[in-house]
C-alpha cells in the first residue's frame, strides 16, 4: 500500500484517459445495477405474500368474477379467520396517461387483513364511515397533487361513467412490494351504482395456521367445484408468483443486456490499461533497474487497475442506489419497491473484481516479466 | 492533397489488440442497439399488423380495451345490418361479433406456476373473411356447434397439447384443437379462436365484447363512425381497427423504445471513450510519422481527415461484427404481457435491413466522435518538436 501515491501519480499522468476510463466503468456498473434491479424487483414481487393469507379467484381466469355470496361460505370454512374481497375497477384520471391500480374493496376487513397498509387511525375511520370515501396511496397523492378531503372524479373503463370520490385516507405500505400508488374505494358503493350485480373479483382469506393452507385451499375449491363459478385458491405468494411470470422473457432479456454492457466496458477498460502499460515500458525498466522487484511491479499495475475499477464501481453502483432511492423510481407504478438490492451490489462488486483482474492481469504480468536491458533500448 | 486510404487501412492493423478491443466494444453496443430496437420493432409490428385499415372495431362506449367492453345481441344485430358494412360474395355482411376473454394457461416447461393470460376469441364464421391476413396453415376450421378451437401459430409449441388433435382445457371443459392459423406476424397469432356461440355460455353469458366488420368503403370510415356513434339505439365507440391496435401497443412499445435509447446511449458513451483512448494512443505512437507527413507537405486538414477516417474504419469493423452478432436474434420469439390489454403477446424480434443500416451509421458516428479530438491533436502537432 505504500506505493499507492506512486500508482495515483501514474494515473494522474494521463488525466483525461483515467477520467474517461473511470467514467466508462461507472456508467457500465450503473446500467448493470439498473437492469439487475428490474430483475430482482420482479423476483421479489413474486416472493411477496403473507403465509397466513390465501387468495381465491375464479378458476376460469382472473378476469372473471365470483359471486359476492361466497363471502359467508368462505368465512364458514374451518380454519379461516377473516375474509375480504376486492374488485379491479380500471379507473382513469385526467388524460389517463398515468396508469394506476383502482380497486373496489370492502374497507374494514381489507385493512384488517392488510396490516402492511398503514393508515392513521382517524383517517381510517373517516374512510370506512363515508360511502364515497377513497383511500389513496401516498405516492399517488403526490403524483396528482391531491389533498386529503378533496373530491376526485375517475372515468370508469370497465364500469362506464364518471365516479366521484372524496379522499378520506392516505396509506403508506410497510412492504415495498405493495404498491404505494393504488386508489381504493368502497366495494359496496360500486355495487350500489351498478344495481347490485353481486360480484367480487377475488377473495382474500386469513387463516389461523399457515401449515393448514393446502388443506383449506382444497376444501374451498372442492366446495365450489361443481358450481357455475368454480374457485382456484392458493397462497398469496403463489398468486403473486404466477402474476410475476406474466412478464415473460423480460427478466432474461434484462440479464442478457446487463452482461453485454459489462463485457463491452471490460474491453474498454482493459484496452486503456494495456495502453497505459505499454507507454511506460521504459519507466518500468528503470524501476526494475533501481531495485523494484517483479512482484512489487506486478502489484503496482494490479493496484492501478484496482483503483480504476473500484472508483468506477463506487460511482456507478452507489450512484444507482442513491438515484433510485432519492427519486423513489417505480417504473410508472409497474415496478413497486424498485431499489438496488444488496445482492445486486454484491454481484456488482464481483463484476468489479473480475474487471480489475481481467484488465490488469496482462499488463501486470508483462511488467513483471519485462527484460530490463531490451526494454531500455527500445525506442518510443 | 489527401493522404492515401491505404495508409489508414494498414495503420489500423498495426496495433491489433487495441483495435480489436475497441472494435468489439463498439460491436457489442451496436448489437445491443439493434437487438433492443428489433424487440421494440417486433412488438410494434405485431400490433400494428393486427388491425386492418379496411376494418372497423366497435366497442362499448368508454371502453379502452376489448376486455372491458360489452355489447349485447341487439346492438350486434343493429351494427351488422348497417349500410356501412361490406357484403361478402355470398350476400351476407362481413361482420364478426366477438367474445374476448383471457384464460390462464400454464406454459410448457418445468415451472408449473409460469402462466400466460391467453386471449380466447370467439368469432363468427365470417371472421376469416373480415380479417384478410388470417390463413389456416394446418387442419380444418372449427365446425359450428362443436367444441373445437383453432390456435394461432405463436401458441403452438409454447403451451402443452397444441398439436392438431390435442385437447386444451379451459372454462371447465376440454376443447379439441382442429387447426392452426397464421396472421402475418400479428398479435392474432398469440390467440385461440373458436366459435362465439360456443364461448358465450361458458364465459360471460349473453354478451359480445367487440364487433369487427369490413367497411364497405374504407375511405368513408369517418362517416360510418358518425352514423353508428350517433345512433340513439346503441352506446358504442367505433375505431378504425388499425389505429385501435396501434394504440394498444403504445405504452409497451414506448417503454421498449425508451429503454433501447437509454441503454444504448449509455453504452455508446463507454464505447466512444474506448475509441478516444485507442486513437489518442495511435496518435501518440505515431508522432514522428505524423510529423513526416506534415513535413512532406500534407495539409493539417488532410491529417485530421485521415485520422478521422482511421477511427471510422475501426468503428465500421465493429459495426459489421455488431450486425453479425445481432442477426441471429431475428425471428426469436419473446413473450410478455401487454399491460394495456392484460393479455400475453408473443412476437418475433425483427431485424430489418433499415435497422442494420442504422446500426452501421451509429457505429461510424461513434468512431468519428471518438476520433475527433485525437485527430485534431495529430493535425496540430508542432512539426519540429515531433520530429525530434
Amino acid at each position: 500500500m505504500k506505493f499507492l501515491p506512486l500508482v495515483l501519480a501514474n494515473l494522474g499522468r494521463h488525466k483525461r484517459r483515467t477520467i474517461l476510463t473511470i467514467t466508462s466503468v461507472a456508467l457500465a456498473l450503473f446500467l448493470f445495477a439498473s437492469l439487475q434491479t428490474v430483475v430482482t424487483t420482479i423476483a421479489s414481487a413474486s416472493k411477496f405474500g403473507s403465509a397466513r393469507r390465501l387468495v381465491a379467484t375464479n378458476a376460469t381466469g382472473i378476469v372473471f368474477t365470483l359471486p359476492i355470496a361466497y363471502a359467508n361460505r368462505l368465512q364458514a370454512v374451518k380454519g379461516v379467520e377473516g375474509v375480504t374481497w376486492a374488485n379491479w375497477f380500471g379507473g382513469r384520471y385526467g388524460d389517463g396517461r398515468r396508469f394506476f391500480a383502482t380497486f373496489a374493496i370492502e374497507p374494514k376487513s381489507y385493512l384488517d387483513l392488510y396490516p402492511e397498509m398503514v393508515v392513521p387511525a382517524e383517517q381510517k375511520e373517516a374512510f370506512i364511515r363515508e360511502r364515497t370515501g377513497a383511500l389513496v396511496g401516498k405516492r399517488l397523492m403526490e403524483v396528482f397533487g391531491w389533498k386529503l378531503g378533496q373530491n376526485v372524479t375517475l372515468q370508469g373503463t370497465i364500469f362506464p361513467g364518471d365516479w366521484t370520490f372524496t379522499i378520506r385516507g392516505v396509506y403508506t405500505p410497510t412492504n415495498p412490494a405493495i404498491g404505494d400508488d393504488a386508489f381504493m374505494f368502497h366495494h359496496d358503493y360500486m355495487e350500489e351504482r351498478l344495481n347490485r350485480p353481486g360480484i367480487a373479483g377475488w377473495y382474500i382469506l386469513r387463516i389461523e395456521r399457515p401449515d393448514a393452507a393446502p388443506t383449506i385451499a382444497k376444501t374451498i375449491d372442492d366446495q365450489f367445484r361443481n358450481s357455475p363459478y368454480p374457485t382456484k385458491t392458493g397462497t398469496e405468494q403463489a398468486f403473486n408468483a404466477s402474476f410475476a411470470t406474466m412478464w415473460g422473457n423480460v427478466s432474461l432479456l434484462m440479464g442478457t443486456i446487463g452482461m453485454a454492457v459489462v463485457f463491452a466496458i471490460l474491453l474498454v477498460t482493459a484496452n486503456a490499461m494495456m495502453m497505459g502499460a505499454r507507454e511506460r515500458t521504459r519507466e518500468v525498466a528503470v524501476l526494475k533497474t533501481i531495485g523494484f522487484g517483479d512482484r512489487t511491479l506486478f502489484g503496482m499495475v494490479m493496484l492501478e487497475a484496482g483503483v480504476i475499477a473500484i472508483t468506477g464501481a463506487v460511482l456507478g453502483l452507489g450512484g444507482a442506489k442513491l438515484l433510485y432511492k432519492s427519486t423513489h423510481f417505480n417504473g410508472g407504478g409497474f415496478l413497486p419497491g424498485f431499489d438496488v438490492a444488496p445482492s445486486t451490489l454484491a454481484l456488482g462488486s464481483a463484476v468489479t473484481l473480475v474487471l480489475m483482474l481481467a484488465s490488469g492481469l496482462v499488463p501486470a504480468v508483462r511488467a513483471a516479466r519485462l527484460p530490463v536491458v531490451s526494454a531500455l533500448r527500445q525506442v518510443g | 492533397m489527401k493522404i492515401p486510404f491505404v495508409y489508414n487501412a494498414r495503420s489500423v492493423f498495426q496495433r491489433p489488440a487495441s483495435t480489436a478491443f475497441t472494435a468489439v466494444g463498439i460491436a457489442l453496443v451496436v448489437a445491443v442497439f439493434i437487438g433492443m430496437l428489433a424487440l421494440a420493432n417486433g412488438f410494434r409490428a405485431a400490433l400494428a399488423r393486427t388491425g386492418s385499415d379496411e376494418n372497423a372495431l366497435v366497442l362499448r362506449r368508454g371502453a379502452d380495451s376489448e376486455l372491458s367492453s360489452g355489447i349485447d345481441r341487439a346492438t350486434a344485430n343493429l351494427i351488422g345490418s348497417s349500410p356501412h358494412v361490406a357484403i361478402g360474395a355470398d350476400g351476407h355482411p362481413l361482420v364478426s361479433p366477438e367474445v374476448y376473454v383471457l384464460v390462464p394457461l400454464v406454459r410448457l416447461g418445468d415451472d408449473s406456476t409460469s402462466i400466460g393470460n391467453v386471449v380466447v376469441r370467439g368469432i363468427s364464421a365470417k371472421a376469416w373473411d373480415v380479417r384478410a391476413n388470417v390463413r389456416v396453415t394446418e387442419g380444418q376450421k372449427p365446425v359450428s356447434g362443436r367444441a373445437e378451437i383453432c390456435l394461432g401459430e405463436k401458441i403452438v409449441g409454447r403451451y402443452p397439447n397444441t398439436a392438431i388433435g390435442g385437447k386444451i382445457r379451459f372454462a371447465g371443459r376440454n376443447w379439441d384443437v382442429v387447426c392452426h392459423f397464421s396472421a402475418g406476424g400479428s398479435a392474432f397469432e398469440s390467440e385461440i379462436w373458436g366459435e362465439n356461440e360456443q364461448f358465450m355460455p361458458v364465459f360471460r353469458g349473453e354478451a359480445f365484447q367487440s364487433i369487427s366488420f369490413r367497411l364497405k368503403d374504407p375511405k368513408a370510415f369517418e362517416e360510418a363512425k358518425r352514423a353508428l356513434e350517433s345512433d340513439k339505439r346503441v352506446q358504442v365507440d367505433v375505431h378504425r381497427e388499425s389505429t385501435f391496435y396501434v394504440q394498444q401497443s403504445k405504452l409497451l412499445g414506448d417503454i421498449l423504445q425508451f429503454l433501447a435509447v437509454v441503454i444504448t446511449s449509455i453504452m455508446a458513451i463507454g464505447a466512444i471513450f474506448g475509441a478516444v483512448n485507442t486513437m489518442y494512443a495511435a496518435v501518440a505512437g505515431r508522432t514522428p510519422e505524423i510529423a513526416v507527413l506534415l513535413t512532406l507537405g500534407f495539409h493539417p486538414r488532410s491529417v485530421l481527415a485521415s485520422f478521422l477516417l482511421e477511427s471510422a474504419i475501426i468503428a465500421a469493423i465493429g459495426g459489421v461484427i455488431g450486425c453479425l452478432l445481432a442477426l441471429p436474434v431475428n425471428g426469436f420469439v419473446a413473450s410478455t404481457t401487454n399491460w394495456s390489454s392484460f393479455s400475453e403477446i408473443a412476437f418475433n424480434f425483427r431485424v430489418t435491413p433499415g435497422l442494420l443500416l442504422a446500426g452501421m451509421i451509429f457505429a461510424v458516428l461513434m468512431g468519428v466522435l471518438g476520433g475527433f479530438f485525437p485527430a485534431r491533436r495529430a493535425s496540430r502537432l508542432p512539426v519540429v518538436q515531433a520530429l525530434r
